[in-house]
Protein backbone atom coordinates (compact mmCIF):
# COMPACT_ATOMS: atom_id res chain seq x y z
CA UNK A 1 0.00 0.00 0.00
CA UNK A 2 2.92 2.30 0.74
CA UNK A 3 4.19 2.08 -2.82
CA UNK A 4 0.71 2.66 -4.21
CA UNK A 5 0.33 5.72 -2.01
CA UNK A 6 3.59 7.29 -3.16
CA UNK A 7 2.81 6.54 -6.82
CA UNK A 8 -0.55 8.28 -6.55
CA UNK A 9 0.90 11.14 -4.48
CA UNK A 10 3.52 11.89 -7.14
CA UNK A 11 0.82 11.82 -9.78
CA UNK A 12 -1.50 14.25 -7.98
CA UNK A 13 1.42 16.48 -7.02
CA UNK A 14 2.38 16.66 -10.68
CA UNK A 15 -0.97 18.16 -11.65
CA UNK A 16 -1.79 20.09 -8.44
CA UNK A 17 0.95 22.35 -7.16
CA UNK A 18 -0.85 22.88 -3.85
CA UNK A 19 0.11 19.33 -2.79
CA UNK A 20 2.89 19.27 -0.16
CA UNK A 21 4.43 16.45 1.86
CA UNK A 22 5.65 16.89 5.43
CA UNK A 23 7.28 13.88 7.03
CA UNK A 24 8.23 13.18 10.60
CA UNK A 25 11.74 11.94 9.81
CA UNK A 26 10.43 8.59 8.58
CA UNK A 27 10.07 6.95 5.19
CA UNK A 28 13.63 5.93 4.40
CA UNK A 29 13.85 4.71 0.83
CA UNK A 30 10.34 5.85 -0.14
CA UNK A 31 10.11 9.61 0.38
CA UNK A 32 13.27 10.47 -1.54
CA UNK A 33 11.76 10.38 -5.05
CA UNK A 34 9.05 12.86 -4.01
CA UNK A 35 11.63 15.05 -2.25
CA UNK A 36 13.84 15.09 -5.33
CA UNK A 37 11.05 15.72 -7.77
CA UNK A 38 9.26 18.38 -5.70
CA UNK A 39 11.95 19.86 -3.43
CA UNK A 40 9.94 23.02 -2.73
CA UNK A 41 6.94 20.97 -1.71
CA UNK A 42 8.66 18.59 0.65
CA UNK A 43 9.84 19.15 4.19
CA UNK A 44 11.15 16.86 6.88
CA UNK A 45 9.83 18.26 10.14
CA UNK A 46 12.15 16.07 12.18
CA UNK A 47 11.14 13.89 15.10
CA UNK A 48 8.56 16.42 16.25
CA UNK A 49 5.01 15.38 15.45
CA UNK A 50 3.29 18.18 17.33
CA UNK A 51 5.13 20.78 15.30
CA UNK A 52 4.68 18.71 12.13
CA UNK A 53 0.92 18.79 12.58
CA UNK A 54 0.61 22.45 13.59
CA UNK A 55 2.96 23.32 10.74
CA UNK A 56 0.77 21.39 8.30
CA UNK A 57 -2.29 23.25 9.56
CA UNK A 58 -0.55 26.60 9.11
CA UNK A 59 0.49 25.66 5.59
CA UNK A 60 -3.02 24.46 4.79
CA UNK A 61 -4.48 27.72 6.11
CA UNK A 62 -2.18 29.39 3.57
CA UNK A 63 -3.79 27.49 0.70
CA UNK A 64 -1.78 24.26 0.55
CA UNK A 65 -2.95 20.66 0.53
CA UNK A 66 -0.62 19.12 3.08
CA UNK A 67 0.11 15.45 3.67
CA UNK A 68 1.74 14.57 6.97
CA UNK A 69 3.45 11.20 6.96
CA UNK A 70 4.78 8.93 9.64
CA UNK A 71 4.23 5.44 10.99
CA UNK A 72 1.74 3.80 13.31
CA UNK A 73 0.51 6.14 16.06
CA UNK A 74 3.12 8.85 15.68
CA UNK A 75 1.27 11.26 13.34
CA UNK A 76 -2.03 10.94 15.20
CA UNK A 77 -1.74 10.11 18.88
CA UNK A 78 1.48 11.92 19.74
CA UNK A 79 -0.09 15.09 18.38
CA UNK A 80 -3.77 14.33 18.91
CA UNK A 81 -4.64 17.78 20.20
CA UNK A 82 -2.97 19.41 17.18
CA UNK A 83 -5.04 17.08 15.01
CA UNK A 84 -8.21 18.06 16.85
CA UNK A 85 -7.71 21.80 17.30
CA UNK A 86 -5.33 22.91 14.56
CA UNK A 87 -6.50 20.59 11.80
CA UNK A 88 -10.12 19.61 12.47
CA UNK A 89 -11.42 22.74 14.16
CA UNK A 90 -9.90 24.93 11.44
CA UNK A 91 -11.10 22.52 8.76
CA UNK A 92 -7.52 22.64 7.50
CA UNK A 93 -6.81 20.76 4.30
CA UNK A 94 -4.45 18.29 5.95
CA UNK A 95 -4.22 14.61 5.05
CA UNK A 96 -2.62 12.50 7.76
CA UNK A 97 -0.99 9.34 6.47
CA UNK A 98 0.05 6.57 8.83
CA UNK A 99 1.83 3.52 7.51
CA UNK A 100 1.57 0.44 9.68
CA UNK A 101 -2.12 0.07 10.56
CA UNK A 102 -2.87 -2.73 13.01
CA UNK A 103 -0.02 -5.19 13.48
CA UNK A 104 1.90 -4.24 10.33
CA UNK A 105 4.88 -3.48 12.55
CA UNK A 106 4.06 -6.50 14.71
CA UNK A 107 7.53 -7.50 15.80
CA UNK A 108 8.41 -3.95 16.79
CA UNK A 109 6.24 -4.20 19.88
CA UNK A 110 3.12 -2.63 21.34
CA UNK A 111 4.33 0.96 20.89
CA UNK A 112 4.16 0.34 17.15
CA UNK A 113 0.76 -1.37 17.06
CA UNK A 114 -1.87 1.00 15.67
CA UNK A 115 -4.92 -0.67 17.14
CA UNK A 116 -7.09 2.17 18.46
CA UNK A 117 -6.53 4.74 15.72
CA UNK A 118 -9.78 4.27 13.84
CA UNK A 119 -11.84 4.74 17.00
CA UNK A 120 -9.96 7.82 18.12
CA UNK A 121 -9.86 9.53 14.73
CA UNK A 122 -13.47 8.61 14.02
CA UNK A 123 -14.58 10.60 17.03
CA UNK A 124 -13.07 13.84 15.74
CA UNK A 125 -15.48 16.22 14.01
CA UNK A 126 -14.83 16.72 10.27
CA UNK A 127 -12.25 13.93 10.11
CA UNK A 128 -12.68 11.51 7.22
CA UNK A 129 -11.22 8.12 8.16
CA UNK A 130 -9.99 5.86 5.39
CA UNK A 131 -8.37 2.42 5.65
CA UNK A 132 -7.89 1.01 2.15
CA UNK A 133 -8.22 -2.74 1.68
CA UNK A 134 -5.44 -3.26 -0.84
CA UNK A 135 -2.94 -1.31 -2.95
CA UNK A 136 -5.57 -0.60 -5.62
CA UNK A 137 -7.78 1.05 -3.03
CA UNK A 138 -4.80 2.84 -1.47
CA UNK A 139 -3.98 4.48 -4.78
CA UNK A 140 -7.58 5.55 -5.35
CA UNK A 141 -7.90 6.71 -1.75
CA UNK A 142 -4.90 9.00 -2.18
CA UNK A 143 -6.57 10.72 -5.11
CA UNK A 144 -9.87 10.86 -3.27
CA UNK A 145 -8.50 12.55 -0.15
CA UNK A 146 -6.86 15.21 -2.29
CA UNK A 147 -10.18 15.86 -4.01
CA UNK A 148 -11.92 16.12 -0.64
CA UNK A 149 -11.54 19.52 1.00
CA UNK A 150 -10.83 19.11 4.69
CA UNK A 151 -9.11 16.80 7.17
CA UNK A 152 -8.57 13.15 6.25
CA UNK A 153 -6.81 10.23 7.88
CA UNK A 154 -5.36 7.61 5.61
CA UNK A 155 -4.43 4.41 7.39
CA UNK A 156 -2.20 2.30 5.24
CA UNK A 157 -0.93 -1.21 5.81
CA UNK A 158 2.66 -1.78 4.92
CA UNK A 159 4.53 -2.58 1.74
CA UNK A 160 3.98 -5.55 -0.50
CA UNK A 161 0.36 -6.59 0.05
CA UNK A 162 -1.36 -8.44 -2.78
CA UNK A 163 -4.06 -6.76 -4.82
CA UNK A 164 -7.53 -8.00 -4.03
CA UNK A 165 -9.22 -6.06 -6.79
CA UNK A 166 -8.48 -7.44 -10.21
CA UNK A 167 -9.03 -4.30 -12.20
CA UNK A 168 -10.58 -0.86 -12.10
CA UNK A 169 -12.73 -0.03 -9.10
CA UNK A 170 -15.29 2.65 -8.47
CA UNK A 171 -13.79 4.28 -5.40
CA UNK A 172 -15.70 7.01 -3.61
CA UNK A 173 -15.15 8.19 -0.06
CA UNK A 174 -18.02 6.98 2.09
CA UNK A 175 -19.13 4.31 -0.37
CA UNK A 176 -18.42 0.66 0.38
CA UNK A 177 -17.23 -1.53 -2.46
CA UNK A 178 -19.08 -4.81 -2.79
CA UNK A 179 -16.34 -7.27 -3.66
CA UNK A 180 -18.47 -10.39 -3.54
CA UNK A 181 -22.21 -10.98 -3.60
CA UNK A 182 -24.31 -13.34 -1.55
CA UNK A 183 -27.36 -13.38 0.68
CA UNK A 184 -26.55 -15.75 3.54
CA UNK A 185 -24.43 -13.30 5.52
CA UNK A 186 -22.29 -10.17 5.01
CA UNK A 187 -18.67 -9.75 5.96
CA UNK A 188 -17.68 -6.07 6.18
CA UNK A 189 -13.95 -5.53 6.20
CA UNK A 190 -11.80 -2.46 6.60
CA UNK A 191 -8.08 -2.12 5.96
CA UNK A 192 -5.65 -4.85 5.04
CA UNK A 193 -7.82 -7.77 6.14
CA UNK A 194 -9.83 -7.57 2.93
CA UNK A 195 -7.79 -10.38 1.42
CA UNK A 196 -8.49 -12.54 4.48
CA UNK A 197 -12.20 -11.71 4.26
CA UNK A 198 -12.31 -12.83 0.62
CA UNK A 199 -10.53 -16.06 1.41
CA UNK A 200 -12.90 -16.81 4.28
CA UNK A 201 -15.89 -16.16 2.05
CA UNK A 202 -14.55 -18.61 -0.52
CA UNK A 203 -14.19 -21.35 2.08
CA UNK A 204 -17.68 -20.67 3.43
CA UNK A 205 -18.96 -20.81 -0.11
CA UNK A 206 -17.77 -24.42 -0.33
CA UNK A 207 -19.78 -25.12 2.80
CA UNK A 208 -22.88 -23.74 1.11
CA UNK A 209 -22.88 -20.33 2.74
CA UNK A 210 -22.92 -17.62 0.12
CA UNK A 211 -21.61 -14.42 1.63
CA UNK A 212 -21.44 -10.82 0.63
CA UNK A 213 -18.14 -9.06 1.19
CA UNK A 214 -18.02 -5.29 1.52
CA UNK A 215 -14.78 -3.38 1.57
CA UNK A 216 -15.58 -0.54 3.95
CA UNK A 217 -12.51 1.48 3.09
CA UNK A 218 -14.08 4.59 4.59
CA UNK A 219 -14.89 4.08 8.25
CA UNK A 220 -16.15 7.65 8.53
CA UNK A 221 -18.45 8.70 7.02
CA UNK A 222 -19.79 5.16 7.16
CA UNK A 223 -21.76 3.88 4.17
CA UNK A 224 -24.96 3.46 6.15
CA UNK A 225 -26.96 2.52 3.12
CA UNK A 226 -24.71 -0.44 2.32
CA UNK A 227 -24.74 -1.65 5.95
CA UNK A 228 -28.50 -1.43 6.31
CA UNK A 229 -29.09 -3.08 2.94
CA UNK A 230 -26.75 -5.91 4.00
CA UNK A 231 -28.62 -6.32 7.29
CA UNK A 232 -31.98 -6.40 5.52
CA UNK A 233 -30.95 -8.68 2.68
CA UNK A 234 -28.60 -11.10 4.42
CA UNK A 235 -29.80 -10.99 8.07
CA UNK A 236 -26.28 -11.52 9.40
CA UNK A 237 -23.52 -8.92 9.56
CA UNK A 238 -19.92 -9.54 10.61
CA UNK A 239 -17.28 -6.83 10.81
CA UNK A 240 -13.59 -7.48 10.39
CA UNK A 241 -10.77 -5.14 11.34
CA UNK A 242 -7.18 -5.28 12.56
CA UNK A 243 -8.14 -2.91 15.34
CA UNK A 244 -9.74 -2.99 18.75
CA UNK A 245 -13.39 -4.02 18.71
CA UNK A 246 -14.00 -0.81 20.67
CA UNK A 247 -15.07 2.07 18.53
CA UNK A 248 -13.67 1.18 15.11
CA UNK A 249 -15.54 -0.32 12.19
CA UNK A 250 -17.35 -2.80 14.44
CA UNK A 251 -18.34 -0.03 16.80
CA UNK A 252 -19.58 2.17 13.98
CA UNK A 253 -21.66 -0.61 12.44
CA UNK A 254 -23.03 -1.62 15.86
CA UNK A 255 -24.10 1.96 16.57
CA UNK A 256 -25.89 2.13 13.26
CA UNK A 257 -27.62 -1.23 13.56
CA UNK A 258 -28.69 -0.66 17.17
CA UNK A 259 -30.53 2.51 16.18
CA UNK A 260 -31.99 1.06 13.01
CA UNK A 261 -35.07 -1.01 12.34
CA UNK A 262 -32.84 -4.02 11.67
CA UNK A 263 -32.68 -5.11 15.29
CA UNK A 264 -33.17 -8.79 14.48
CA UNK A 265 -29.93 -8.97 12.52
CA UNK A 266 -27.25 -11.37 13.67
CA UNK A 267 -24.13 -9.34 14.41
CA UNK A 268 -20.57 -9.97 15.50
CA UNK A 269 -17.34 -8.01 15.48
CA UNK A 270 -14.12 -9.76 14.53
CA UNK A 271 -11.25 -7.66 15.83
CA UNK A 272 -8.85 -7.30 18.70
CA UNK A 273 -9.77 -7.22 22.35
CA UNK A 274 -9.16 -3.91 24.10
CA UNK A 275 -5.81 -5.07 25.39
CA UNK A 276 -2.11 -4.69 24.75
CA UNK A 277 -0.39 -7.73 23.41
CA UNK A 278 3.00 -8.65 24.72
CA UNK A 279 3.33 -11.44 22.19
CA UNK A 280 6.15 -10.95 19.76
CA UNK A 281 5.89 -11.76 16.11
CA UNK A 282 5.08 -10.81 12.57
CA UNK A 283 1.77 -9.39 11.45
CA UNK A 284 0.67 -12.85 10.33
CA UNK A 285 1.64 -14.38 13.65
CA UNK A 286 -0.12 -11.73 15.71
CA UNK A 287 -3.21 -11.99 13.53
CA UNK A 288 -3.25 -15.73 14.12
CA UNK A 289 -2.97 -15.16 17.86
CA UNK A 290 -6.05 -12.94 17.80
CA UNK A 291 -8.44 -14.89 15.61
CA UNK A 292 -7.88 -12.77 12.54
CA UNK A 293 -7.23 -15.62 10.12
CA UNK A 294 -9.27 -17.20 7.38
CA UNK A 295 -9.85 -20.30 9.51
CA UNK A 296 -10.92 -18.44 12.62
CA UNK A 297 -13.34 -16.26 10.67
CA UNK A 298 -14.81 -19.25 8.86
CA UNK A 299 -15.30 -21.06 12.15
CA UNK A 300 -16.78 -17.99 13.81
CA UNK A 301 -19.26 -17.27 11.02
CA UNK A 302 -20.28 -20.93 10.76
CA UNK A 303 -20.89 -21.41 14.46
CA UNK A 304 -22.91 -18.23 14.82
CA UNK A 305 -25.06 -18.98 11.79
CA UNK A 306 -25.61 -22.54 13.03
CA UNK A 307 -26.62 -21.29 16.48
CA UNK A 308 -29.12 -18.98 14.84
CA UNK A 309 -30.56 -21.75 12.72
CA UNK A 310 -30.94 -23.93 15.81
CA UNK A 311 -32.58 -21.12 17.73
CA UNK A 312 -34.97 -20.45 14.85
CA UNK A 313 -35.83 -24.15 14.65
CA UNK A 314 -36.59 -24.30 18.39
CA UNK A 315 -38.73 -21.20 18.12
CA UNK A 316 -40.65 -22.82 15.26
CA UNK A 317 -41.28 -25.97 17.31
CA UNK B 1 -4.52 49.12 6.03
CA UNK B 2 -4.20 49.87 9.68
CA UNK B 3 -0.54 50.79 9.85
CA UNK B 4 -1.27 54.43 9.14
CA UNK B 5 1.14 56.99 10.47
CA UNK B 6 0.35 58.69 13.70
CA UNK B 7 1.97 59.85 16.88
CA UNK B 8 2.77 57.88 20.00
CA UNK B 9 -0.21 59.32 21.86
CA UNK B 10 -2.52 57.55 19.46
CA UNK B 11 -0.96 54.23 20.31
CA UNK B 12 -1.05 54.97 24.03
CA UNK B 13 -4.69 55.95 23.70
CA UNK B 14 -5.46 52.74 21.81
CA UNK B 15 -3.73 50.69 24.52
CA UNK B 16 -5.78 52.48 27.15
CA UNK B 17 -9.02 51.76 25.31
CA UNK B 18 -8.02 48.10 24.90
CA UNK B 19 -7.53 47.83 28.67
CA UNK B 20 -10.82 49.59 29.43
CA UNK B 21 -12.75 47.40 27.00
CA UNK B 22 -11.07 44.23 28.26
CA UNK B 23 -11.81 45.14 31.88
CA UNK B 24 -15.45 45.80 31.05
CA UNK B 25 -15.70 42.52 29.12
CA UNK B 26 -14.15 40.42 31.85
CA UNK B 27 -16.17 42.16 34.57
CA UNK B 28 -19.47 41.75 32.71
CA UNK B 29 -18.72 38.13 31.90
CA UNK B 30 -17.27 37.32 35.34
CA UNK B 31 -14.46 35.71 33.38
CA UNK B 32 -10.72 35.76 34.01
CA UNK B 33 -7.22 36.33 32.58
CA UNK B 34 -7.36 40.11 32.85
CA UNK B 35 -3.80 40.29 34.21
CA UNK B 36 -2.56 38.30 31.21
CA UNK B 37 -4.42 40.64 28.90
CA UNK B 38 -3.14 43.83 30.49
CA UNK B 39 0.48 42.68 30.21
CA UNK B 40 0.19 42.48 26.44
CA UNK B 41 -2.14 45.43 25.77
CA UNK B 42 0.68 47.78 24.73
CA UNK B 43 2.15 45.14 22.41
CA UNK B 44 -1.25 44.69 20.76
CA UNK B 45 -1.77 48.43 20.40
CA UNK B 46 1.57 48.89 18.62
CA UNK B 47 1.03 45.85 16.42
CA UNK B 48 -2.42 46.91 15.24
CA UNK B 49 -1.71 50.63 15.01
CA UNK B 50 1.75 50.55 13.47
CA UNK B 51 3.07 47.20 12.43
CA UNK B 52 0.57 44.74 11.00
CA UNK B 53 -0.36 45.11 7.36
CA UNK B 54 -3.96 44.08 7.70
CA UNK B 55 -7.19 45.43 6.29
CA UNK B 56 -10.34 45.45 8.39
CA UNK B 57 -12.45 45.78 5.24
CA UNK B 58 -10.78 42.75 3.71
CA UNK B 59 -9.74 40.49 6.59
CA UNK B 60 -8.91 37.58 4.25
CA UNK B 61 -6.65 39.67 2.00
CA UNK B 62 -4.12 37.12 0.74
CA UNK B 63 -1.01 39.24 1.31
CA UNK B 64 -1.91 40.37 4.82
CA UNK B 65 0.44 39.90 7.72
CA UNK B 66 -0.75 37.08 9.97
CA UNK B 67 -1.14 37.62 13.68
CA UNK B 68 -1.42 34.47 15.79
CA UNK B 69 -2.37 34.97 19.42
CA UNK B 70 -0.95 31.79 20.88
CA UNK B 71 -1.90 32.74 24.44
CA UNK B 72 -5.56 32.38 23.53
CA UNK B 73 -6.78 32.82 27.11
CA UNK B 74 -5.91 36.50 26.90
CA UNK B 75 -8.38 37.02 24.09
CA UNK B 76 -10.40 39.91 25.51
CA UNK B 77 -7.80 42.53 24.49
CA UNK B 78 -7.48 40.91 21.06
CA UNK B 79 -11.22 41.19 20.47
CA UNK B 80 -11.08 44.74 21.82
CA UNK B 81 -8.32 45.86 19.45
CA UNK B 82 -10.02 44.19 16.49
CA UNK B 83 -13.24 46.03 17.31
CA UNK B 84 -11.32 49.28 17.77
CA UNK B 85 -9.73 48.80 14.34
CA UNK B 86 -13.10 48.11 12.73
CA UNK B 87 -12.95 44.38 12.07
CA UNK B 88 -16.35 43.98 13.71
CA UNK B 89 -18.80 46.17 15.67
CA UNK B 90 -17.85 47.14 19.21
CA UNK B 91 -21.28 45.92 20.34
CA UNK B 92 -19.98 42.39 19.96
CA UNK B 93 -17.66 43.02 22.89
CA UNK B 94 -20.61 43.57 25.18
CA UNK B 95 -21.74 39.97 24.90
CA UNK B 96 -18.25 38.42 25.18
CA UNK B 97 -18.31 35.05 26.94
CA UNK B 98 -22.06 35.18 27.59
CA UNK B 99 -24.65 32.69 26.40
CA UNK B 100 -25.15 32.96 22.65
CA UNK B 101 -22.23 35.38 22.18
CA UNK B 102 -20.06 35.55 19.06
CA UNK B 103 -16.90 35.90 21.12
CA UNK B 104 -15.76 32.91 23.16
CA UNK B 105 -13.52 32.93 26.21
CA UNK B 106 -10.49 31.83 24.21
CA UNK B 107 -9.44 33.24 20.84
CA UNK B 108 -11.85 31.80 18.28
CA UNK B 109 -11.71 32.29 14.55
CA UNK B 110 -15.17 31.03 13.65
CA UNK B 111 -17.32 33.97 12.64
CA UNK B 112 -14.87 36.52 14.05
CA UNK B 113 -13.13 38.58 11.36
CA UNK B 114 -9.48 39.23 12.09
CA UNK B 115 -8.85 36.22 14.30
CA UNK B 116 -6.52 34.03 12.24
CA UNK B 117 -6.56 30.92 14.37
CA UNK B 118 -8.32 29.55 17.38
CA UNK B 119 -6.11 28.95 20.36
CA UNK B 120 -6.57 28.23 24.01
CA UNK B 121 -4.59 25.09 24.56
CA UNK B 122 -1.08 26.43 24.97
CA UNK B 123 1.83 25.70 22.68
CA UNK B 124 -0.20 25.53 19.46
CA UNK B 125 0.46 28.99 18.06
CA UNK B 126 4.12 28.85 17.11
CA UNK B 127 3.88 25.60 15.07
CA UNK B 128 0.94 27.01 13.09
CA UNK B 129 2.82 30.28 12.60
CA UNK B 130 5.80 28.26 11.33
CA UNK B 131 3.55 26.62 8.73
CA UNK B 132 2.27 30.00 7.59
CA UNK B 133 5.83 31.31 7.42
CA UNK B 134 7.10 28.30 5.48
CA UNK B 135 4.20 28.58 3.03
CA UNK B 136 4.89 32.30 2.64
CA UNK B 137 8.57 31.65 1.97
CA UNK B 138 7.89 28.98 -0.61
CA UNK B 139 5.34 31.18 -2.34
CA UNK B 140 7.75 34.11 -2.32
CA UNK B 141 5.14 36.22 -0.51
CA UNK B 142 6.17 39.35 1.32
CA UNK B 143 3.87 39.04 4.30
CA UNK B 144 5.12 38.44 7.82
CA UNK B 145 3.83 36.18 10.58
CA UNK B 146 3.69 37.48 14.15
CA UNK B 147 3.00 35.06 16.98
CA UNK B 148 2.39 36.37 20.49
CA UNK B 149 3.25 33.81 23.16
CA UNK B 150 2.95 33.71 26.91
CA UNK B 151 5.95 32.84 29.04
CA UNK B 152 4.03 29.94 30.56
CA UNK B 153 3.56 28.27 27.21
CA UNK B 154 7.31 28.17 26.78
CA UNK B 155 7.00 25.16 29.11
CA UNK B 156 5.36 23.33 26.20
CA UNK B 157 7.58 21.04 24.15
CA UNK B 158 5.66 21.95 21.01
CA UNK B 159 6.82 25.57 21.36
CA UNK B 160 10.43 24.41 21.29
CA UNK B 161 9.81 21.96 18.45
CA UNK B 162 8.61 24.93 16.43
CA UNK B 163 11.46 27.14 17.62
CA UNK B 164 13.96 24.52 16.44
CA UNK B 165 12.19 24.22 13.10
CA UNK B 166 12.01 27.97 12.45
CA UNK B 167 15.67 28.44 13.28
CA UNK B 168 16.77 25.53 11.14
CA UNK B 169 14.74 26.72 8.17
CA UNK B 170 15.74 30.36 8.58
CA UNK B 171 12.17 31.63 8.62
CA UNK B 172 12.99 35.33 8.73
CA UNK B 173 9.37 36.21 7.93
CA UNK B 174 8.42 34.90 11.37
CA UNK B 175 8.41 36.93 14.57
CA UNK B 176 7.67 35.49 17.99
CA UNK B 177 6.86 37.97 20.71
CA UNK B 178 6.96 36.67 24.25
CA UNK B 179 4.81 38.43 26.79
CA UNK B 180 7.28 37.80 29.60
CA UNK B 181 5.23 38.90 32.60
CA UNK B 182 6.95 36.27 34.74
CA UNK B 183 3.79 34.90 36.33
CA UNK B 184 2.10 31.75 35.12
CA UNK B 185 -0.93 29.84 36.26
CA UNK B 186 0.15 28.60 39.68
CA UNK B 187 3.08 30.82 40.48
CA UNK B 188 6.05 32.76 39.28
CA UNK B 189 7.81 31.44 36.20
CA UNK B 190 11.03 31.25 38.20
CA UNK B 191 9.34 29.02 40.78
CA UNK B 192 7.35 26.79 38.42
CA UNK B 193 9.82 26.13 35.62
CA UNK B 194 12.62 28.62 35.24
CA UNK B 195 13.04 29.84 31.68
CA UNK B 196 16.29 31.73 32.22
CA UNK B 197 18.60 32.13 30.49
CA UNK B 198 15.67 32.83 28.21
CA UNK B 199 17.19 34.95 25.46
CA UNK B 200 20.11 32.56 25.23
CA UNK B 201 17.71 29.67 24.66
CA UNK B 202 16.10 31.35 21.65
CA UNK B 203 19.50 32.35 20.34
CA UNK B 204 20.71 28.78 20.70
CA UNK B 205 17.70 27.67 18.64
CA UNK B 206 18.79 29.95 15.81
CA UNK B 207 16.71 33.05 16.47
CA UNK B 208 17.78 36.66 16.47
CA UNK B 209 16.63 38.05 19.80
CA UNK B 210 15.84 41.50 21.19
CA UNK B 211 14.79 42.18 24.76
CA UNK B 212 12.56 45.18 25.28
CA UNK B 213 10.30 46.86 27.79
CA UNK B 214 6.91 45.63 26.65
CA UNK B 215 5.10 48.70 27.89
CA UNK B 216 7.11 51.45 26.18
CA UNK B 217 5.27 51.89 22.92
CA UNK B 218 8.09 53.76 21.17
CA UNK B 219 10.55 50.98 22.02
CA UNK B 220 8.09 48.30 20.90
CA UNK B 221 7.46 50.10 17.63
CA UNK B 222 11.10 50.80 16.91
CA UNK B 223 11.93 47.16 17.55
CA UNK B 224 9.12 45.62 15.51
CA UNK B 225 9.77 47.98 12.62
CA UNK B 226 13.22 46.49 12.16
CA UNK B 227 12.21 42.84 11.70
CA UNK B 228 13.81 40.68 10.56
CA UNK B 229 16.60 41.57 12.94
CA UNK B 230 18.91 39.41 10.86
CA UNK B 231 18.42 38.17 7.37
CA UNK B 232 17.88 34.41 7.32
CA UNK B 233 16.86 34.13 10.96
CA UNK B 234 13.48 34.23 12.69
CA UNK B 235 13.10 37.14 15.09
CA UNK B 236 12.25 36.80 18.75
CA UNK B 237 11.16 39.73 20.89
CA UNK B 238 11.28 39.05 24.59
CA UNK B 239 9.00 41.73 25.95
CA UNK B 240 9.52 42.27 29.67
CA UNK B 241 6.07 43.08 30.96
CA UNK B 242 4.11 43.39 34.15
CA UNK B 243 1.12 41.17 34.73
CA UNK B 244 -1.94 43.35 35.28
CA UNK B 245 -0.11 46.43 33.97
CA UNK B 246 -2.15 49.62 34.18
CA UNK B 247 -4.12 48.99 37.36
CA UNK B 248 -1.98 49.27 40.50
CA UNK B 249 -3.69 46.62 42.58
CA UNK B 250 -3.54 44.07 39.75
CA UNK B 251 0.10 44.56 38.91
CA UNK B 252 2.38 41.58 39.53
CA UNK B 253 -0.42 39.72 41.29
CA UNK B 254 -1.00 36.06 40.47
CA UNK B 255 -4.58 36.50 41.70
CA UNK B 256 -5.38 38.55 38.62
CA UNK B 257 -4.65 35.66 36.35
CA UNK B 258 -8.04 34.43 37.55
CA UNK B 259 -9.99 37.07 39.41
CA UNK B 260 -12.81 38.96 37.79
CA UNK B 261 -13.15 42.49 39.14
CA UNK B 262 -16.24 43.12 41.25
CA UNK B 263 -18.12 46.42 41.00
CA UNK B 264 -15.91 48.22 43.50
CA UNK B 265 -12.67 46.97 41.96
CA UNK B 266 -14.02 47.80 38.55
CA UNK B 267 -14.73 51.41 39.55
CA UNK B 268 -11.21 51.78 40.94
CA UNK B 269 -9.67 50.16 37.89
CA UNK B 270 -11.54 52.47 35.52
CA UNK B 271 -10.34 55.54 37.41
CA UNK B 272 -6.75 54.32 37.16
CA UNK B 273 -7.28 53.73 33.47
CA UNK B 274 -8.47 57.30 33.09
CA UNK B 275 -12.08 56.36 32.54
CA UNK B 276 -14.31 58.00 35.14
CA UNK B 277 -17.58 56.33 34.33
Amino acid sequence: MRGAFFRALAEVAERDERVHLVVGDLGFGVVEPFAKRFPKRFVNAGVAEQNMTGLAAGMALSGKIVFTYSIANFPILRCLEQVRNDVCYHNANVKIVAVGGGFAYGSLGATHHATEDLAILRSLPRMVVVAPGDPVEAEEATRAVVAHEGPCYLRLGRAGEANVHGGQINFQLGRAIQVRDGNDYTLISTGGLLDTAMQAAEVLDLAGLRGRVLSMHTVKPLDEHAVLAAARQTNAVFTLEEHSVVGGLGGAVAELLAESAETAVVFKRFGLPSAFTSKVGTQEYLRSQHGLTREAIVAGVQSILEECRAATAIARD
Amino acid sequence: MSNANGNAEEVVSLARRIRVQAARMVHRAKSSHLGSGFSMADLLAVLYARILRVDARNPQWADRDRFVLSKGHACAPLYAVLAERGFFPKEWLEEFYLDGARLAGHATHVGVPGVEVSTGSLGHGLPIACGMALAGKRDGSGHRIFALLSDGECDEGSTWEAALFAGHHGLDNLVSIIDYNKIQSLGGVAEVLELEPFAAKWQAFGWSVREIDGHRVKEIEDTLKTVPFECGKPSCVIAHTVKGKGVSFMENQLLWHYRSPDAEEMAKALVELGEDA
